[in-house]
């Protein structure tokens, strides 16, 4: 009996170890290609060099391209999903009613729930095209990418946002309206300060999920790798670039191959230290209330 | 005019403001797929679910596809699901309030937000180079298994620190071990939950498509896998092939295959709701 139960926990725990493994495996898969690719272009020159230009016969190895891609359409995508993913926090905390709050919330993850592949048909054949009616843009370009790619996470903001403030406890609520406040004024001056660790939490991992956010910009934010913040242009991302180079045939061992791991890790740099921050932040403000 | 009567008005403004913006993203949504059904739904036909991918647009079909999609499917949940309930059991029922319980914890909070592509280059590296799996059906869904993981034992956790500890409780004061516990009364009270989690993680991994690129799953396979072994395209993918391409009847049937893959996803996130709100009736 004693022994049965012993091997239950273990083979338990070993479930539990393939978490870490899988950490373990993608640092070291990640580092020992990025080493084999730093071992033939200097790090100097990969966060210095303005081109990448990895697939040409004039070969440059500057990640800030791929960087300055990732960044704007993440830009672009923040400055669409923040302003309406608080709005629907504040709205369905401080206005809705409870019914239609039950109801809204599940529907809002559908557009959590859509393939990214769905988003990119959209970016590419319907935002774009509509755009271009306005204004002056390339069939490829950030512009579409990024806002698409914000409305796919509104919820994720929303969602997070609106949990934080459903923690702050009803008394403060009752305080402010106590004073003649209004409820715009007890949302902005009273709930969302108190609110704001986990406002700050939903910011992040929104922000880290767009940085890391891979067919959107690849099928509508193209694939030329430019220092730029032109929305109108064709970028590409880091993620991007990894599903370029995937989607032919690049032999292991080429450099071709090694350059997906050192855009992979610089990518996970950021994603790792975003994702520990709001971590950190969570743990440190959570019992605040309690 | 008041101050208190402006910010009355101001107020109202807002109200206004969130409820548009609640719907915002929706309608937007709502716009996105009326506009797919009109460009795909006539290309929908059995021929276009049966037909081979084919180098001429109006030939080709998403059969290879949509089984290799019901074999990753299939594939992914026999292995996540076994592993993720088994981590969440053990994080709930068997680690205190310890280092090593936090370090668990705060690893698999960062695996969850690990971007998918990078699950890819893992999954490249370890299965498809080095187990020498291939770009096979059985590397892609051990990468996939891999990227749901965190998904199913979070919903795993939350499900059994629901399930109220008097009942765990009266099962140990009747001389059940922790295990018989578990097993006889814990998991059957927690599985809505479980289930709920795991489908939706399932769903995620269906709508998939950079980490299996990333593996080598090919756009075009003129076959349908017969085995784990074998090589394999996905939904996902085939859409991406078609997007790709500059003829517009390609798009169209990018247009036609999105709203089969619009279907599976909604069935399945539709299921776990179901299960969900009958589970959260039972619990009370």
């Amino acid at each position: 009996m004693r022994t049965k139960e012993r091997i239950i926990e273990g083979a338990l725990a070993f479930c539990a170890l393939v978490t870490i493994l899988t950490t373990v495996g993608i640092i070291l898969v990640l580092l020992i290609e990025a080493i084999n690719f730093f071992e033939q272009v200097s790090i100097i020159e990969f966060l210095t060099d303005t081109q990448w230009t990895p697939l040409f016969a004039n070969k440059h190895y500057g990640i800030l391209p791929l960087l300055s891609g990732t960044f704007l359409t993440t830009l672009i995508a923040m400055i669409v999903a923040l302003p309406i993913g608080l709005t629907i926090a504040v709205y369905l905390n401080e206005y809705a009613a409870p019914k239609f709050r039950k109801v809204i919330k599940p529907a809002l993850e559908i557009l959590a729930v859509v393939p990214t592949v769905v988003y990119g048909f959209f970016a590419l054949m319907i935002v774009t095209p509509f755009l271009k009616q306005f204004m002056d843009l390339a069939g490829f370009n950030a512009l579409s990418a990024g806002i698409v790619m914000g409305i796919m996470i509104i919820p994720f903001v929303s969602s997070l946002s609106e949990d934080a403030l459903s923690a702050v406890p009803d008394s403060l609520r009752e305080a402010s309206y106590g004073m003649g406040s209004t409820r715009l004024q007890t949302a902005f001056r009273v709930m969302v300060p108190a609110a704001s660790s986990g406002i700050g939490v939903s910011v992040i991992l929104a922000f880290s999920r767009a940085i890391g956010e891979t067919m959107i910009v690849a099928i509508a934010a193209g694939s030329q790798p430019r220092l730029t913040m032109d929305p109108t242009v064709p970028i590409q991302t880091i993620t991007a670039y990894i599903v370029q180079v995937s989607m032919g045939d690049v032999p292991h061992g080429s450099i071709g191959y090694n350059t997906i791991f050192a855009a992979g890790i610089t990518l996970f740099i950021f994603t790792f230290l975003l994702n520990n921050i709001s971590y950190w932040i969570k743990r440190r403000y959570q019992e605040q209330y309690e | 005019m008041s101050k208190g009567r402006y910010n009355r008005i101001k107020d109202k403004v807002f109200q206004v403001f969130g409820i548009s913006a609640t719907f915002f993203g929706l309608i937007l949504l709502a716009i996105f797929i009326a506009i797919i059904l009109y460009m795909g739904l006539n290309r929908l036909s059995w021929d276009f679910l049966t037909a081979l991918p084919s180098r001429f647009a109006d030939q080709s079909g998403i059969y290879t596809a949509w089984i290799g999609t019901f074999w990753i499917l299939i594939l992914t949940t026999l292995i996540s699901f076994p592993l993720g309930v088994g981590a969440g059991i053990y994080l709930e029922e068997y680690t205190e309030e310890s280092g090593w319980a936090t370090f668990l914890e705060i690893n698999i909070s960062n695996l969850a937000g690990v971007p998918s592509v990078i699950y890819g280059l893992l999954g490249l590296e370890v299965f498809v180079r080095i187990m020498q799996f291939g770009s096979s059906v059985l590397a892609g869904s051990l990468t996939l298994s891999l990227l749901i993981l965190p998904i199913i034992i979070v919903s795993t956790r939350e499900a059994i620190s629901a399930v109220p500890s008097s009942q765990k409780d009266a099962s140990m004061a009747l001389g059940a071990t922790k295990w018989q516990t578990i097993w006889n009364q814990t998991l059957p009270a927690a599985m809505g939950g479980i289930l709920t989690g795991t489908i939706l993680a399932i769903s995620r991994a269906v709508g998939e498509t950079a980490p299996l690129i990333v593996i080598g799953a090919l756009a075009y396979v003129p076959f349908v896998p017969q085995s784990p072994m074998d090589q394999f395209t996905v939904l996902p993918i085939q859409i991406f092939n078609w997007v790709s391409r500059p003829q517009h009847e390609f798009v169209i049937n990018a247009a036609a295959a999105i709203i089969v893959l619009l279907i599976l996803t909604f069935s399945i996130n539709g299921i776990a709701i179901y299960l969900r709100n009958r589970w959260q009736k039972k619990l009370g």
